[in-house]
C-alpha cells in the first residue's frame, strides 16, 4: 500500500503514528482487558487520529458485547451478539455480499454487491453509522465510520475489497 | 435454511504435500505427483476457489521449516484463505503457521491424543482459526475416528468425536470419509446428514469427489458448507468455474469470481 507502518502497544508509541491500525480476532472480554491493562481503551476512545478497526477491532467501537457479557469502546452505539445456531451455522464463515448504505471515502469504488470472506460468531447492529451491512441470519454492519473511526468486518488480508478499503485508509489518515 | 441466508457454499480444492511437491493417493496410499503446490494455488485462485486446504504428509525432521517456507510463498501468492494442516502437534508450531500467513491451522492426531489442545488454541488465536480435521470409516451402522493419516484405529465414535471438538472450541470441521476418500464414487451423505445435525459449526465435505453431480448432492442432500476436492482438480478432470455453473442452476449459492474486483 505504500504506508510505512510499525506495531505496538504503547500509548506514547502511537502518538507518533499518522493513522492507527487495530486489528484483532479473538475474545471481546480478554480483548478489552487487555488495552484497559494498557490504558489504551482511554487513549483510543479520546485519540483524532484516523482509527481503522479489522474485524474484533471494529466490533470493539460500539458499547456492549454478549461475548463474556462486557463493555466495549462505546464510540458506536449498539452491544454486538451472537449469531443464532438455531437458524443457521455458526460461526458466520464464508464469502458473503456487501451492501452499500452510504458513501465514505473508504468504500467508494468497492462496489455494491462485493464478495468479501467473513469469519466471525458475533455481530455488530446496524445504525446510522453503518457504511455497508451484510445479510446473514439478520443484517448486520460490514462497514461503520465515526469521525475519525472507520471498521470493517470482513479480516486482513481476505478480499480485494479489503486491500481497496485499507489503501484508501492509508491515503485518508494523511490527510 | 431460510432465504434470509446469502452465504455462499464454498469449493476447496485440497493439496496434499511431500517434500514441497503436490501428491495424490487413493484411500490414503499409492501418491502419485501433482504438480508444484504454489502454482497449483495460483491456478485455483484464478480459477475461482473459495479457500485452499495444504496437507503436509512428510514424515521427516526438517519438515516444519519447509512448511513455514512453504506457507510464507504461498500467503504472498494468492488472497483468498487457506488452512494449513498435517502433524501440528503445539500452539507455537499453530502460531508459527498463522504467522507465516496461513488463516487456519487444522489438527488432527494431536487433539484426538491432546483434546486440550483444541481449547488452548481457540483461546490464544480464536476458534474461527482452528479447523477440527476428523477422518472417519464406517464400522457397522456407526463411524469410528481413525489417526495418523488413516493408519490408526482410535475406538472413538466419529459423530460423538465433533460434537466434542465443537464444544472445545473447534470453529469448523474438516470431516473426510476414508472409505470414499480417492475413489470417486460420490461423498459419504449418510454421514454428513447426520454431523450436521448434530454440529452448528460449519462442516466441509471431503472424500468421494468425482463429479460436479457429487458435490452438488453433497450440499444439497447431506447439508455440507463447503465441498473439497484433490485429483478432479489437480488432473484438470473439472473446472472449478465449471462446477460452479452447475451448482447455481441447481439453486446452490456461490461465489462467481467476475463479481468481485480484481
Amino acid at each position: 500500500m505504500g504506508a510505512t507502518y510499525f506495531i505496538s502497544d504503547d500509548a506514547d508509541e502511537l502518538e507518533k503514528a499518522t493513522a492507527i491500525i487495530f486489528p484483532g480476532v479473538g475474545h471481546a472480554a480478554a480483548a478489552m482487558d487487555d488495552l484497559r491493562a494498557k490504558d489504551l481503551d482511554v487513549w483510543l476512545k479520546s485519540t483524532k487520529k484516523s482509527v481503522l478497526g479489522i474485524c474484533l477491532g471494529m466490533q470493539l467501537f460500539f458499547e456492549t458485547s454478549e461475548e463474556g457479557d462486557c463493555k466495549t469502546l462505546g464510540i458506536i452505539p449498539g452491544r454486538l451478539k451472537k449469531f443464532d445456531s438455531t437458524q443457521a451455522k455458526v460461526p458466520h464463515m464464508g464469502w458473503n455480499q456487501f451492501d452499500t448504505k452510504k458513501e465514505h471515502p473508504l468504500i467508494n469504488g468497492v462496489g455494491n454487491k462485493q464478495f468479501l470472506y467473513y469469519v466471525h460468531g458475533y455481530y455488530a447492529p446496524t445504525n446510522e453509522y453503518t457504511l455497508a451491512s451484510c445479510l446473514y441470519i439478520k443484517d448486520f454492519a460490514a462497514v461503520v465510520a465515526k469521525d475519525n473511526f472507520m471498521g470493517v468486518q470482513f479480516p486482513r488480508k481476505i478480499g480485494s475489497g479489503w486491500i481497496t478499503a485499507t489503501a484508501k485508509f492509508s491515503g485518508y489518515g494523511e490527510k | 435454511m431460510s432465504s434470509e441466508i446469502m452465504l455462499t457454499k464454498r469449493i476447496i480444492p485440497c493439496l496434499d504435500i511431500k517434500n514441497g511437491r503436490t501428491v495424490k493417493g487413493v484411500n490414503f496410499i499409492g501418491l502419485r505427483d501433482a504438480g508444484d503446490p504454489i502454482e497449483l494455488a495460483r491456478r485455483y485462485t484464478n480459477e475461482g476457489a473459495d479457500e485452499l486446504v495444504f496437507l503436509d504428509i512428510t514424515a521427516t525432521k526438517e519438515k516444519r521449516k519447509t512448511l513455514v517456507n512453504l506457507v510464507r510463498d504461498i500467503a504472498k501468492e494468492i488472497n483468498i484463505p487457506f488452512t494449513v494442516g498435517g502433524g501440528i502437534r503445539t500452539v507455537d508450531e499453530i502460531e508459527e503457521i498463522l504467522k507465516a500467513g496461513a488463516d487456519k491451522v487444522s489438527l488432527n492426531s494431536s487433539i484426538v491424543k491432546n483434546p486440550g489442545l483444541l481449547t488452548e488454541a481457540s483461546s490464544a488465536f480464536g476458534s474461527q482459526a482452528i479447523v477440527a480435521a476428523v477422518d472417519a470409516k464406517r464400522v457397522g451402522k456407526s463411524w469410528e475416528v481413525f489417526v495418523k493419516g488413516g493408519s490408526e484405529a482410535t475406538g472413538i465414535d466419529a459423530i460423538e468425536w465433533m460434537k466434542k471438538v465443537e464444544l472445545l472450541g473447534a470453529g469448523e470441521i474438516l470431516l473426510t470419509s476414508m472409505d470414499r476418500d480417492g475413489t470417486k464414487s460420490g461423498f459419504d451423505i449418510d454421514l454428513l446428514k447426520l454431523v450436521n445435525q448434530t454440529v452448528t459449526i460449519p462442516v466441509i465435505a471431503s472424500g468421494g469427489a468425482g463429479t460436479v453431480q457429487h458435490c452438488c448432492e453433497a450440499v444439497l442432500n447431506g447439508n455440507a458448507d463447503a465441498v473439497l476436492a484433490a485429483s478432479i482438480f489437480h488432473f484438470r478432470e473439472i473446472e472449478i468455474s465449471e462446477m460452479k455453473k452447475e451448482m447455481a442452476l441447481q439453486g446452490i449459492s456461490v461465489r462467481t469470481i467476475n463479481e468481485s474486483i480484481n
